[in-house]
């Protein structure tokens, strides 16, 4: 018997990296290279009618045999409703929906022109649970293993039981060891009529399949059951866990309807050295506001029509993507209609086909306490888009003549301060650190007017 | 002074409050429809004039001065729960919202009662009619205490003077059952439903929504059963049926019952302004 650890569903641990900076107009930001949140999990909804497919990511970093996840699900799941995907699909759209920073650099007072990029944060993701080998009494104990197959690189069995403690002996006798307090949420996911969705590796499949990774896994059904189960995840967690949800529909932005929803700070004015610290600082700004909010609220970091975006952290999904990750009412290129030819002397623009797909993205960070039940959630109509975006304003840096130029130095300090009681007050740093900070990374509070050295009669008379 | 108060508490919440401006004009939308309805409908009616009309008044058309004598204090519970419930795209809905809630009101009566709480009509129709621009957000108030606290000290000092209170305590009190006992039936620890109870969407369904007294049962025991089917039916669509506006659909149900309920248990009819 093994001594393997079961570890549940919300699996997944998982690692925010502000990583890859995407040049935005030829620009390159410095990525953050400190790993930002831990024990997080990545997982996207796609949701229209009572149709759901999610998609659970995970970067189980331990030794693949003992992986295991056991998942609540609202009804039975067969062979081909379960889909193994590429990881870098959820990464995109990770990449597509990350708070960014974006960089302005003032022109020359005296003269005007403008430049802008951005960073963006990525969330890395999940590790997940743990099962192993074998079938022995489950009927006795009330267990039924309705469906029992293997996908891609995971095992997978879907168990409806009768009694928590029957499907606990059983998964003991499997060789699990579960924590404490599970068999009183298996309990009362029996009651709902929730069945279980068990996986581990096939390692044989995993070894075949010539990933290094496991490959997130996809989940597809029909019920009107709209929620995220992540009760059994905070049994053995200790202290907090970090969640990203995306979710994709037809109609508009989703949001929980038993915690509320909180939009993070945005559009905020940040100091320069933030560029290359923007991972500590979306770090420090998100516990920040996690706090202020009680721990209780769902943060909202991204809502947006997925054919567009503005600054672009990443191009958006194409349509293959999409409905891959289960916005199934897409298009996809072989369906499309085709088109009509336009008439002879009239031009027609090329219109991007609307891609009705609508994404929400957010970040919760949870523990038994301040979330006692699982996320319920609904689609609404609300079509608005949010970003979180962060500025950085450059100062002119180059040597002044006129009057305008020498108020614009002067009119420095002030901002400087702004930027530095703004940052103090989304992070709770200290303000004099950020001062320093400031200065070091050039953002001087006793900034001088840079002239060009010259008399006014020099410059008066140059061309002569 | 309890609106005003209610107003501040408008001005000062959440990234997803409406703004003032969304409660002026759904505001100002049912006062009008109210008076205009009045106007109207007591016209056609040819109700007479009340007495004790003061004599500078006196130029003010008789039936414009009775609407305007009317307790204004409903129109803009009216408009305060549907800013605070109701959500929408586009903010023409707000007007339309009033608009039914009041024609609900005026032409939608049974024995000279109207049967529809209106601000519940008007989500209601609202929900049904426009489902691709509107919605309710019930985890929008969030569970924080300090605000649970609040809005029961308003909606208490609303309640006292609609003498009607006791209907949003057995409401309350039938929900909480009711959660309770899911709570225990699953094994849930009890930190489940206290969250559940101190939902500020709850709050104010129960104070200021379902509370409005001339949609509830005239007899103290009529307004008990009513409150309580309200929920069950409330819970059923919830936790069965995962309707997540499920009170409010609940209402509109049992709004129906309320004339038979009054057939069989008579009471003294509320009235404004009256104690």
């Amino acid at each position: 018997m093994g001594e393997n650890m079961i570890r549940f569903f919300v699996l997944l641990s998982l690692l925010l990296i502000p990583n890859a900076a995407q040049a935005f107009c030829g620009f390159y930001v410095a990525k953050a290279d400190t790993s930002l949140f831990n024990k997080a999990s990545k997982v996207v909804m796609s949701r229209h009618d009572e149709r759901t497919v999610m998609t659970m990511v995970n970067d189980f970093q331990g030794d693949v045999k003992d992986f295991a996840i056991v998942i609540p699900v609202p009804t039975v799941i067969t062979r081909s409703q379960v889909n193994v995907t590429d990881g870098k699909i959820v990464d995109h759209l990770d990449a597509y929906t990350a708070p960014r920073l974006v960089e302005y650099f003032d022109e020359d007072p005296c003269a005007m022109r403008m430049l802008e990029d951005s960073v963006m944060l990525r969330s890395a993701m999940p590790q997940a649970a743990v099962m192993a080998e074998g079938v022995s009494n489950a009927k006795a104990l009330g267990v039924t293993i309705l469906e029992e197959y293997t996908v891609g690189e995971y095992d997978i069995m879907i168990l409806d039981a009768k009694q928590s403690d029957g499907l606990l002996t059983w998964l003991e006798q499997e060789g699990y060891k579960l924590p404490g307090g599970a068999d009183k949420v298996l309990k009362s996911y029996i009651k709902q009529d929730m069945k279980f969705f068990v996986t581990k590796v096939n390692l044989e499949e995993f070894e075949k399949s010539g990933f290094t990774n496991l490959r997130p896994l996809q989940v597809a059904y029909e019920h009107e059951k709209f929620m995220l189960p992540i009760r059994l995840g905070t049994l053995n967690a200790d202290g907090d866990q970090e969640l990203i949800l995306f979710t994709l529909t037809k109609e508009g932005r989703v949001e929980p309807t038993n915690y509320r929803t909180v939009k993070i700070p945005t559009g905020n004015d940040v100091p320069l050295f933030v560029k290359d610290n923007f991972g500590e600082f979306y770090q420090a700004m998100f516990t920040e506001a996690v706090e202020k909010e009680d721990k209780k609220a769902v943060f909202l970091e991204y809502a947006w029509d997925m054919a567009w975006c503005d600054p672009c952290a990443a191009d958006p999904l194409p349509n293959d993507d999409l409905r891959e990750l289960g916005a199934w009412w897409v298009d996809s290129p072989d369906d499309e209609e085709i088109q009509p030819m336009p008439r002879a002397g009239r031009m027609i623009a090329p219109v991007p086909a609307p891609v009705n797909v609508f994404v929400t993205r957010m970040h919760v960070r949870y523990n038994a306490e301040t979330f006692p039940e699982d996320i319920a959630l609904q689609v609404t109509s609300d079509r608005q888009n949010f970003q979180g975006r962060y500025v950085m304003r450059h100062p002119f840096k180059g040597a002044v003549s006129c009057e305008a130029g020498k108020e614009y130095y002067k009119a420095l300090p002030k901002r400087f301060e702004t930027e530095a009681q703004s940052l103090a007050s989304l992070t709770g740093w200290d303000v004099a650190d950020i001062r320093n900070r400031m200065s070091e990374a050039g953002q001087d509070f006793d900034i001088k007017p840079k002239t060009d050295g010259r008399q006014w009669w020099e410059r008066m008379w140059e061309d002569e | 002074m309890t609106l005003s108060s209610l107003l501040l508490l408008i001005l000062f919440w959440s990234d997803f409050a409406p703004t003032p401006n969304v409660f002026l004009i759904t505001a100002a939308s049912t006062i009008a429809f109210q008076l205009l309805f009045m106007f109207f409908i007591r016209k056609r009616n040819s109700i007479p004039a009340k007495a004790g009309i003061q004599k500078h008044y006196r130029w003010i058309p008789d039936q414009v001065r009775d609407a305007l004598r009317e307790d204004i204090r409903s129109p803009l519970i009216t408009a305060l729960s549907l800013t605070l419930l109701l959500k929408a795209n586009a903010i023409w809905i707000f007007p339309l919202a009033a608009f039914l809630a009041m024609a609900s009101k005026f032409t939608i009566r049974v024995q000279d009662k109207h049967i529809f709480n209106p601000a519940n009509f008007g989500i209601v129709a609202c929900l049904v009619a426009l489902p691709d621009l509107v919605w309710v957000s019930p985890g929008q108030w969030g569970s924080a205490v300090w605000l649970g606290f609040i809005l029961l000290c308003l909606g208490v000092l609303v309640l006292s003077k609609a003498r009607r209170g006791d209907i949003a305590i057995f409401f309350l009190l039938s929900w909480a059952a009711l959660i309770f006992g899911r709570a225990l039936w699953l094994g849930d620890p009890l930190t489940i439903p206290f969250h559940n109870m101190q939902s500020g969407a709850l709050l104010i369904f129960a104070f200021f929504m379902i509370s409005d007294p001339k949609t509830t049962p005239d007899h103290w025991s009529g307004r008990l059963i009513f409150a309580f089917v309200i929920a069950l039916i409330g819970y059923i669509l919830q936790y069965e049926f995962q309707v997540r506006e499920g009170i409010f659909y609940a209402l509109f149900i049992t709004c129906l019952c309320t004339p038979l309920l009054d057939l069989m248990l008579k009471d003294k009819r509320y009235q404004w302004g009256k104690t």
